[in-house]
């Protein structure tokens, strides 16, 4: 690990004795999940509860002319069947727009479709019965006749005058369009030496949690509360999304959130069938639990990434990237979807391209239109496998167009490491980044002359091996410019509760949410390291609304940066006012005084003055011998939002060694690297498992992964033996370095690191295969890179 | 509707009696019926290996299975494999590596990995990546998982030395 800048604060709390703050230390509390005695919704059962499956559609687009659900309602354990309009008498519509996103438009979307529905898939009827089973069975007899509409499928045609509006109050089909003018361009093209143009195409993909989107719903009439068991990222937001449809107070409605087999974004967004199990037991007054199964997973968990984007770039012979052009489409289903909007990663794509690069001139133009497929929103790294892909492929096309090497085309462009604070030409305003140490480094890593060496050596017997590089900057730790400022309720601060119970334990109530990344051990490593106790001594209590403050939770990467930083300060004020208590106690001094394994020490010689379960048991038990006056408080509150870089950028830079099979079409990924300064890094196993992790769902989309629709919006793999993702079996081992730049916004100074293994993956890998395929004079821009891709850039099928 | 059928097993040693309908399927059987809630559902199509779970010493996917043709087997889950000690310094291996994130795949992935172990005292890292291919992780990325297996055989090896 290499350091380019030292914590500005220098030796800090952080770097007490004992500390846990950048060492590999086991996650708490995993034995749980290891023997199988997690509690995942789908575990959840309550006393009177009733399983609720959904009715969808099986077209596109269609009317819907009538439900007959005489017979079904006939069926054994049947408490219900409802419908779009009889649900609408305890929910309310929505429509998923954001005001700074401006002119973004879309049209009121139900909890369940009323009189139309929009995509396949959609929900027309809700059967609620004793079983699960017992629902299928009974929503198999529902009769609903449609009368089926034209559906609008091709994102290149939406906007055509031919093409239907599938919204007509809102007169086309565009939901947004951004148009963004930096610099000089024309001038910039004109004058240099080469320009070179390519269409980026993306498979429209979706991320597959193990663990279907699962919801379990407890509306108490008695107590007038909702109590929501949900696997999301963001309770508070569900909290307040439910309320308001619903018609109660926030505080009517707990959201709990206990294990999460998985997210990835795609357990941070609203969804139809989710809102309408929250009505559900309200209207039939009983626990309604909802689990998706597999099938509609893929037709209803928002899809991602279906863009083609034109790109343009201008060089000079000396390798200077003179211009960037990006001209982006992408389709996103019939509505925007709730609260988070669907026009997030089209803007993302505009602001990111080019995001690494010196390169002052940038044109962009993103349109973003509706269409009848499924929804699509944000997924893990949103917009930056877009934004890195085209930017990545366009300079390499550039280095290969005057001939120069692809690490020394990004040397001679990429922002100097010594550049920092600057912005690029879209308005990003970069604090510190490290783009030129991250690409040294990643260089030694893969020995990247011998690899060429290799490379040559190969290509003369036939072996068509390939080395991609792709640099990317990441988007952590959004304040409210990402979601407040455009009006959506979705918290940007997170708190922090700590407090020394009567034993001397901590424990710790944090707004941020556990999905496996390891914010509870984050948490505790930074409890026990600030206030001189062990880790397991520290408790950590979170996704539950009822007992966290109130908070944003884990989503773009804000975990460590934003929630760590609460836990931290929040604990020195506890440590302030333990020692404050001590000093009373010993008749000391508490600048006289430190804390250190769980004990009340002298600041001097470290000699134990009393133990943390004494001081405990004399505040709790025994207040009457303190002196007179003393009032301690042994419960600390604190909450951390960045306010002066609306988000902390990282970067990084990925690599990739494939070998390309030109007689079958297959890529074989023989290693990949990867290097990124997340600031501050906590537990370094977390990070780089993190990085790994979003590596390899990058590889799924560079690969695989694909929701493959026909031209009637019929989704025709929607089950996990035809959606490909990828399996151990495939997979490359992944290094991983770091360059370490700590945000100066917060006394910890983490960045985040759950986005950069996705952001880059398939660019490098992209770069890597066109590299394999160079001597063949083709090159692909479009992904997965499938046999049938390869093989029909070859001129083989 | 067809009628229950009354079946008999064991499940992690336990004698275990019940009627049930000829369509359930083995992890209904042992999640609703016996609340053994370790054994995931991930797709229910037989293809994730979330559902994981021994039957007779061979390791089968219970969503693919009926809970009738579990008549007189015996059937071990996680939470058995767990209860027994048999794959303690297995989770141990990836409690260490930290090769679980969100933990729903585990079970079966353990399932699985100790099924190699079983076979095969030291598996090559290429023939741990071809068996645990069938069991899907979106997390880790695997890396970890494959680490932790290897290290698990080696350690187990070194016992027997």
């Amino acid at each position: 690990m290499s350091s380019i800048r030292s914590n500005p604060e220098g030796l800090s709390v952080l770097d007490r004795p004992n500390s846990y703050i950048g060492k590999t230390v086991p996650r708490p509390n995993l034995d749980r999940l290891l023997q199988g005695r997690g509690c995942y919704v789908s575990d959840i059962e309550l006393p009177r509860m009733a399983h609720v499956v959904f009715v969808r559609s099986p077209h596109a687009h269609a009317k819907i002319v009538s439900i007959d659900a005489a017979a079904a309602r006939q069926m054994p354990g049947v408490n219900a069947i409802v419908t779009g309009k009889e649900l609408a008498a305890v929910i309310t519509p929505w429509v998923g727009v954001l005001s700074h996103l401006k002119g973004l438009k879309s049209a009121p979307q139900s909890a369940i479709a009323v009189d139309r529905v929009c995509w396949q898939g959609e929900a027309v009827a809700a059967v609620v019965a004793t079983s699960r089973a017992a629902a299928e069975d009974a929503a198999e007899c529902v009769a609903v006749e449609y009368q089926a509409l034209e559906a609008v499928t091709d994102m290149r045609t939406a906007l055509d005058p031919a093409t239907p509006v599938i919204h007509a109050s809102l007169g086309d089909n565009l939901a947004f369009e951004r148009i963004l003018d930096a610099g000089a361009v024309d001038q910039a093209f004109a004058g240099s030496d080469a320009v070179v143009e390519a269409e980026f195409v993306f498979g429209r993909h979706t991320g597959v949690t193990l663990e279907p989107r699962s919801v379990v719903a407890d509306w108490n009439a008695a107590e007038a509360r909702l109590t929501i068991y949900q696997g999301t990222q963001a309770p508070h937001m569900v909290q307040n999304i439910a309320a308001l449809h619903l018609g109660l107070w926030e505080q009517q409605v707990r959201v709990v959130c206990k294990d999460v087999g998985g997210s990835f974004g795609i357990k941070v967004h609203i969804y139809a069938d989710e809102m309408a199990t929250y009505a559900l037991t309200k209207l039939l007054r009983r626990p309604i639990k909802f689990v998706a199964d597999r099938v509609e997973s893929f037709n209803t968990d928002i899809h991602a990434r279906d863009h083609r984007c034109k790109g343009k770039i201008g060089v000079n012979r000396d390798g200077i990237i003179t211009a960037f052009e990006i001209d982006d489409l992408t389709g996103i289903g019939p509505y925007s979807m709730y609260p988070r909007t669907s026009a997030i990663e089209a803007n993302q794509v505009v602001n990111l391209v080019g995001g690494p690069y010196t390169c002052k001139n940038y044109r962009a133009r993103a349109r973003v239109v509706f269409q009848n497929k499924n929804v699509m929103c944000q997924y893990r790294a949103v917009g930056h496998p877009i934004a890195c892909s085209v930017t990545e492929g366009l300079v390499d096309l550039a280095a290969m167009k005057i001939g120069m090497d692809p690490v020394e085309i990004r040397r001679r462009n990429l922002i100097a490491d010594d550049a920092y604070p600057c912005a690029s030409p879209s308005g990003l305003r970069f604090e510190q980044l490290s783009h030129h140490a991250s690409l040294a480094k990643i260089v030694e890593m893969m020995n990247y002359q011998a690899l060429r060496a290799e490379q040559a050596e190969l290509r003369k017997r036939g072996v068509h091996r390939g080395i991609g590089v792709a640099s990317f900057i990441e988007v952590t730790n959004p304040s409210a410019a990402f979601y407040g400022v455009g009006g959506a309720k979705i918290s940007s601060q997170d708190g922090v509760a700590v407090r020394l119970d009567a034993q001397g334990s901590v424990i710790c109530q944090t707004s941020i949410t556990e999905q496996g990344q390891g914010s509870e051990s984050l948490t505790a490593q930074i409890v026990g390291s600030a206030l001189g106790v062990s880790m397991d001594r520290v408790r950590v209590i979170l996704g539950d609304t009822d007992a966290t403050p109130y908070g944003g939770g884990t989503w773009a990467s804000r975990g460590a940066g934003i929630g760590g930083e609460a836990a931290l300060q929040a604990t020195k004020i506890l440590r302030r006012n333990i020692l404050d208590v001590a000093a009373a106690i010993l008749q000391s001094a508490p600048a006289e005084l430190d804390i250190v394994d769980n004990a009340v020490v002298s600041a001097g010689d470290g000699a134990p003055r009393i133990d943390l379960s004494e001081l405990a048991r004399i505040v709790y038990f025994r207040p009457d011998t303190l002196p007179p006056g003393i009032q301690p408080e042994l419960m600390a509150t604190r909450h951390f939002v960045p306010r002066e870089y609306p988000f902390a950028f990282t970067n990084g830079v990925q690599a990739a060694s494939v070998e390309v099979d030109i007689d079958t079409g297959f890529v074989k990924l023989l290693k990949h690297w990867v290097v990124e300064d997340c600031g501050t890094i906590v537990n370094p196993q977390l990070v780089d498992e993190q990085i790994r992790g979003g590596v390899v769902q990058g590889l799924g989309a560079a690969l695989f992964e694909k929701c493959v629709y026909d031209e009637k919006g019929q989704l025709t793999n929607a089950n996990m033996a035809d959606y490909l993702v990828p399996m151990s079996g495939e997979m490359p081992d992944i290094d991983v370095g770091h360059v370490v730049s700590p945000t100066r916004e917060s006394e910890l100074g983490a960045k985040g690191a759950g986005e950069a293994g996705a952001a880059g993956a398939a660019a490098a890998v992209t770069n890597a295969v066109n590299d394999a395929l160079k001597p063949f004079g083709t090159t692909i821009t479009e992904i997965p890179l499938t046999p049938q891709v390869i093989l029909t850039a070859l001129g083989r099928i | 509707m067809t009628a229950q059928v009354a079946i008999s097993l064991t499940v992690n040693g336990e004698r275990v009696e019940a009627h049930v309908l000829p369509r359930l399927n083995l992890a209904d059987f042992l999640r609703d019926h016996l609340k053994l809630t370790g054994t995931h559902l991930g797709c229910e199509h037989g293809v994730c290996g979330a559902c994981t779970v021994r039957v007779g010493g061979e390791i089968v996917r219970s969503c693919l299975m009926l809970a009738v043709q579990a008549n007189g087997a015996a059937v071990e889950t996680i939470e058995g494999l767990s209860d027994s000690g048999e794959i303690a310094d297995l989770q141990a291996a990836f409690r260490d590596r930290n090769a679980l994130q969100c933990g729903f795949c585990t079970p079966g992935m353990l399932m699985a990995a100790q099924d190699l172990l079983r076979a095969n005292r030291m598996p090559a890292r290429a023939e741990i990546r071809q068996h645990l291919s069938g069991n899907y992780c979106r997390c880790t990325g695997y890396q970890a998982i494959i680490d932790a297996v290897e290290t698990t055989a080696r350690a187990r090896m070194e016992l027997k030395a």
